[in-house]
């Protein structure tokens, strides 16, 4: 089964428009890491994975894992305009009882693995890379990770181990925000050159600018990785992409929308 | 423990086609009969052991059942994120296994006494505990676990322990096996490596006509389970070498306080903190931390 063929820029406009209504009506975090892995998501659910909302359990379904589970509210409203839950459950993000929790969970409809501490998703997604290639199975496994999360040794031994295996069915993906927790990535820890340690650790490097739906396509599209080795995609991106004053700003790590900024946010991102 | 280990998987991957083995660069001259036979179902992960765990649990979630094998606290302590996030909170069939349970590797110091370990297993609410006592113990506790998927720790000895069961037993978490005949209403009840040590204590005069029980198999849920056991009882002595904080006596006082009409003392014998920091064998050690 090919991809759902749905039309990612517009998919993750209203991917953006439902995160933000989301962490507003949540009093929640983290809406600026979701902003920014936006297009890489509707890319990966409308363009480029193999998927079936009817089925998704379908084991010849792409695997997809977000390392970085904190932003999940972007996948969640992935999850629903791509139908594999309804629309409504999102209202129930962060709400006590809810399966959306405020961290990625696996009790979702199409959510593979639940996250939240970061250094998991690659350790786990290079297992099912193997999985795959020793079952002689021809889905593939996509990780997406944060910038900040490379500090975690884990996705190191993680790289070390797929290089070494040759798991190119598996693509991982930095969101590269160059911005975490408290500052820069550049003043925290830094992870320059990242392209040259990426290399230097066995994978095939693509870079890409994170907001471009054609070239992010081209980068994660079957067939566009190396034979024999993982692809590592370092996709540059403007943490809280799509409203001006979240873009760049550290606070909104944190902050959730008041109504008036939920109303601004609606506006710029063009939620009809 | 080793051996009676590796015969037992080699066994289970005959018979179920989604067994593997992932260690972590340990097990020389015991995991090569798999690592021959079953190559695309062995992986030597290397020295990363957070990897290793976590790649066994995106391999279970993909219909394996992985063993992960190192020594002592490296593939529980060093990688405990990982069992619970990945492993136990996805509910997969992961089994870990640690050799040199306790104080096995006495001489090797304190990175390698695993007195700690089921401290760290038993609150994970879904994971079963498997500590045989004995080599026959260890082939029903792994073939219970391959016909029961889920996560689980299988804590084993080093080698040459002595058999005190003549063929595996019917094991199920919680279940009390005898091991040795006596007064009905006072027990010994030991877990792992302390059923030598009670079999040993049981024919002092001190405790002479108490009964041997062995629980190689036990988890947070079977806890309701015990009070049927304790209700005719009234006096248990259980025999672990693990520090008693958050060990198995302390499992069995917290089931005993589930219900507050239990009248059986149950005394745990376990190891004193004096253990930690001092080297020496796993006999000299045992009885410096009282056992």
């Amino acid at each position: 089964m090919a991809s759902l063929q749905i039309a990612s820029v517009d998919l993750a406009r209203r991917m953006r428009a439902q995160a933000v209504k989301m962490v507003h009506r949540a009093r929640a975090s983290h809406i600026g890491s979701a902003l920014s892995i936006a297009d890489i998501v509707a890319v990966l659910y409308g363009q480029v994975m193999a998927l079936d909302p009817a089925r998704p359990d379908w084991d010849e379904r792409d695997r997809f894992l977000l390392s970085k589970g904190h932003a999940c509210v972007a996948v969640y409203a992935a999850l629903a305009e791509c139908g594999f839950i309804p629309e409504s459950a999102l209202l129930n993000y962060g709400q006590d009882h809810s399966m959306l929790m405020n961290h990625i969970s696996h009790k979702v409809p199409g959510v593979e693995f639940s996250t939240g501490s970061l250094g998991h998703g690659l350790p786990f997604g290079v297992g099912k890379a193997l999985a795959a290639k020793r079952s002689g199975r021809g889905w593939r496994t996509f990780v997406l990770l944060s910038d900040g999360e490379l500090g975690e040794g884990s996705n190191w031994e993680a790289m070390m181990f797929a290089a070494h295996h040759g798991l190119d069915n598996l693509t991982a993906i930095v969101d590269y925000n160059k911005l975490q927790s408290l500052t820069t990535v550049d003043a925290t820890l830094r992870v320059e050159p990242l392209a040259d340690k990426l290399r230097a650790f066995g994978w095939a490097v693509r870079e890409v600018d994170g907001h471009d739906h054609a070239a992010l396509i081209a980068a994660l599209e079957r067939g566009a990785g190396a034979v024999g080795k993982p692809t590592f995609v370092i996709a540059h991106t403007t943490k809280g992409k799509g409203v001006s004053f979240m873009e760049n700003a550290v606070p909104w790590h944190y902050k959730s929308p008041n109504d008036a900024e939920l109303s601004r946010a609606l506006e710029e991102i063009g939620d009809a | 423990m080793r051996n009676a280990f590796i015969e037992e998987l080699v066994a289970l991957a005959r018979k179920h086609p989604q067994v593997a083995l992932i260690v972590g660069d340990l097990g020389y001259s015991v995991i090569e009969p798999f690592a021959e036979e079953f190559p695309d179902r062995f992986v030597n992960a290397g020295v990363a052991e957070q990897n290793m765990t976590g790649l066994a649990a995106g391999m279970a979630s993909e219909g394996y059942h992985v063993f992960t094998y190192s020594i002592a606290n490296f593939p529980t302590f060093r990688c405990a994120e990982q069992i619970r996030n990945d492993v136990a909170y996805h509910e997969l069939p992961v089994t870990v296994v640690a050799v040199g349970g306790g104080l096995a590797y006495g001489a090797l110091g304190y990175s390698h006494h695993a007195v700690q370990d089921y401290a760290l297993m038993r609150t994970m609410p879904n994971m079963v505990l498997a500590a045989p006592g004995d080599p026959m113990e260890v082939r029903a506790a792994m073939r219970f676990l391959v016909e029961n998927p889920g996560p689980s720790y299988l804590r084993l000895g080093k080698a040459g322990e002595p058999s005190f069961h003549t063929a595996p037993p019917e094991v199920a978490p919680g279940r009390w096996l005898k091991l040795r005949d006596g007064e009905p209403d006072r027990a010994f009840l030991s877990t792992g490596a302390g059923l030598q040590i009670a079999m040993d204590w049981a024919v002092t005069p001190e405790h002479a006509g108490r009964e041997v029980y062995s629980m190689p198999l036990w988890s947070m849920a079977a806890k309701a389970s015990q009070a049927e056991m304790l209700r005719t009882r009234s006096d248990v002595i259980t025999v672990e070498d693990h520090l008693y904080d958050g060990g198995f006596g302390s499992w069995l006082l917290e089931a005993k306080a589930l219900d507050q009409s239990l009248t059986c003392a149950v005394r745990p014998r376990a190891l004193d903190p004096v253990v930690c920091g001092t080297v020496g064998s796993q006999a000299t050690l045992n009885r410096l931390g009282g056992l």
